[in-house]
């Protein structure tokens, strides 16, 4: 096991596949000459050349949309849209193109593209440069949607989701591609769908994705030094499909449970994992589930304002200790 | 160039043309009839009046080997490029034998083993996915081309402007023919474009580009053919503007009321399928009666094949309902083959 840092691995996931098969090539903006914003290309055009590794204009629905036809004919392109922020202006051929044209052409066409995309708050980037947009795209039935937490699961989904016929998402976090962890030194190919335990537990099961999933991390640490209380941490790395078992079985053992996203509440992760512990196991709660979400604001430039419209650690302590009338 | 500069189709491939875009008329109109006996549902544009277009570019074209992508109003685009129209027919009927199982409908037919690929309902769209196709074209080093079919109102979009950009910058071998019918949906070119002539538009990104006569099948062939062989050439992208004009409404929601009826009566003396009737007649090739003959032969075809297969056919089944959403049995999606 090879300890590197999440950008390497996307860059060992996008180097050994185009290293595997000529038809893969890398898309987007500066990702070329420049690397990539996080790095995540770097050294990838010097290796494969202009026509794998294509800088692109700041056309974000065209060039998205380019790729999607040339994965109509085996191009695999494995398109970087800079800050999820502009992937609002790919919506049309992810949405409209991508995800639909394998049913509404009767199974004739595939789009096997993959999108690789950092959401999320950072450090004070204001309000147009904070997206987080899963809960747009995990709405879009024939879309895949995948978020990793690790650079382990971000080197296997990449490894996955090149190779998946589906077109899939991979919504990435501009706050950890500098994040260390664990790599297998094999190759490695992360399911797209489900969900991993990232901490056992039996009294409370956190629900996170991508970085909340750390800030479960830190609760749950919280909860057993000072409260007592063990919780188990789910990561759902999958959101479409979001792993409706996994989340079942986890709430079948600890019979509470709270779902901390990085976004606003509203139509959110939060409201569709509410949503299947109802279907799934309402009379196993033993409290009605929580939710620590985002306000529902704009995200202001402010740092103490920022801190405090996104959840923390501390906010999801203080959420759990309500489950337990505490 | 006039059509008396550019006769370059033999008398057979003229018959044949005529055949074919009689035919094409004829269908829609029977697809106009269908929709009004509730046969057919959603959306329907039909394509009266602009036969000349598809035909004429398709003609020059390698039919089968080319690519080919449109806009919603497709039919005749799908059959040109070779997808049987008793499989166009079901699939407007919504029936499982349609060409897409009748989940795609009117504004989404495909033929993806005709390398038609497609009819899309988002205006714009296939811009970049025509330039995308290309892109894989020039990877796999081949010499078909793509050639992407689109309205005049569509070059309002960006995909149009972000497409030719890239369509040159990386010398994309993609023909882009604009069917200029003066309108998007009511409103008339002048009154949402700012430069009228469309193939005005693209020389700023350094795109050789023509505006012909898009009701004279021959003046398209020849324009098409020369096109063709600049793209096919290694040349990077071109731009055919072929102005024409549609007879009905945008789609059966559409009373074209906002019409001059001098336009249309002017438009329908330029009729495609007249100008060359009259021209193979004048040139001794055809007569008024064996016109008269095929004309009746091809409305028996289609309602005793094409129209009798789409009634017969059967619906498609609930197992279908979920089938395609996500490409079934994908072993990576598990993490792998192993
Ligand atoms: C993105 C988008 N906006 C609006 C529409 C509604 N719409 C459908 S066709 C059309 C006009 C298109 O005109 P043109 O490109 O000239 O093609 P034509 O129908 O004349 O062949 C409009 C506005 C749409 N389908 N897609
Ligand atoms: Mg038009």
């Amino acid at each position: 096991m090879a300890t590197m840092m999440f950008w390497e691995a996307i860059r060992r996931a996008l180097d050994e596949e185009m290293a595997r098969d000529p038809m893969v090539i890398c898309m987007g903006e500066d990702i070329g000459v420049a690397g990539g914003t996080y790095k995540a290309t770097q050294g990838l055009y010097d290796k494969y050349g202009p026509e794998r590794v294509m800088d692109t204009p700041i056309s974000e629905n065209g060039f998205t949309g380019l790729a999607i036809g040339a994965s109509f004919v085996g191009v695999r392109p494995v398109v970087e849209i800079m800050s999820v922020n502009f992937a609002w202006l790919a919506t049309d051929q992810i949405v409209n193109t991508a995800a639909k044209v394998h049913y509404m052409s009767g199974g004739q066409i595939k789009a096997p593209i993959v999108i690789r995309t950092p959401g999320g708050t950072a450090h004070q980037l204001g309000a147009q440069h904070s997206a987080r947009m899963e809960k747009v795209f995990m709405g879009v039935a024939g879309l895949r949607v995948v978020t990793p937490s690790t650079p382990r699961q971000a080197y296997g989904l990449i490894k996955s989701a090149v190779r998946c016929e589906d077109p899939v998402l991979i919504n990435e976090h501009e706050l950890i591609y500098n994040l260390k962890g664990e790599v297998p030194d094999e190759e490695y190919f992360h399911p797209l769908e489900g969900s991993e335990i990232a901490r056992q537990g039996k009294d409370v099961s956190l629900f996170g994705y991508n970085v909340s999933v750390h800030w479960c991390l830190q609760a749950a640490k919280k909860l057993a030094d000072q409260h007592g209380i063990d919780a188990e941490v789910i990561d759902l790395y999958g959101l479409n499909p979001l792993d409706r078992a996994g989340i079942a079985e986890s709430v079948s053992k600890t019979h509470r449970a709270v779902v901390v996203e990085e976004a606003e509440a509203p139509v959110g992760v939060g409201a569709e994992v509410m949503a299947i512990l109802n279907e799934e196991c309402f009379f196993e709660m033993d409290a009605p589930p929580a939710r620590v979400s985002a306000l529902n604001v704009p995200i202001p430039y402010n740092h103490t304002l920022e801190k405090a419209a996104i959840p923390n650690a501390d906010d999801i302590v203080k959420a759990v200790l309500k489950l337990f009338g505490k | 160039m006039t059509s008396e500069d550019k006769r370059l189709l033999s008398v057979d491939v003229k018959k044949r043309l005529l055949h074919e875009m009689l035919f094409a008329r004829r269908f829609e109109e029977r697809c106009y009839e269908a929709y009004v006996e509730r046969k057919i549902g959603g959306f329907l544009h039909l394509y009266p009046g602009e036969e000349a277009c598809a035909h004429g570019v398709l003609e020059a074209a390698r039919v089968g080997h080319d690519y080919v992508i449109t806009s919603y109003r497709d039919h005749v685009h799908a059959i040109k490029s070779g997808v049987d129209p008793k499989a166009v027919m079901a699939e407007l009927f919504a029936k499982v034998t349609g060409c897409c199982k009748g989940l795609g409908g009117s504004m989404h037919i495909f033929g993806v083993e005709q390398r038609f690929m497609g009819g899309y309902a988002l205006v714009g769209g296939p811009f970049p996915l025509a330039a995308g196709i290309a892109k894989g074209i020039q990877m796999k080093g081949g010499d078909e081309i793509c050639i992407c079919f689109l309205g005049d109102a569509a070059n309002n979009q960006g995909t149009f402007h972000e497409s030719l950009n890239m369509a040159k910058l990386w010398n994309l071998p993609v023909l882009y023919v604009c069917e200029n019918n003066l309108y998007g949906i009511g409103t008339r070119i002048d009154r949402s474009t700012a430069v009228v002539d469309q193939y005005k538009r693209v020389s700023g990104y350094n795109i050789p580009s023509q505006q012909v006569d898009g009701q004279d099948v021959e003046v398209v062939y020849a324009a098409a053919a020369a096109a063709i062989d600049h793209v096919r050439g290694g040349n990077g992208p071109y731009f055919l503007e072929l102005m024409t004009y549609r007879y009905r409404g945008h789609s059966m929601s559409d009373s074209n009321a906002y019409r001059a009826k001098d336009e249309e009566r002017m438009w329908s003396k330029r009729d495609p399928i007249i100008m060359l009737r009259d021209r193979l007649i004048d040139d001794g090739q055809l007569t008024q009666e064996t016109f008269k003959k095929t004309d009746d032969q091809i409305l028996e075809h289609i309602e005793d094949e094409i129209i009798r297969f789409a009634e017969e056919s059967p619906e498609p089944t609930m197992d279908l309902l979920q089938k395609y959403v996500l490409v079934e049995n994908d072993p990576w999606v598990k993490g792998g083959a192993h």
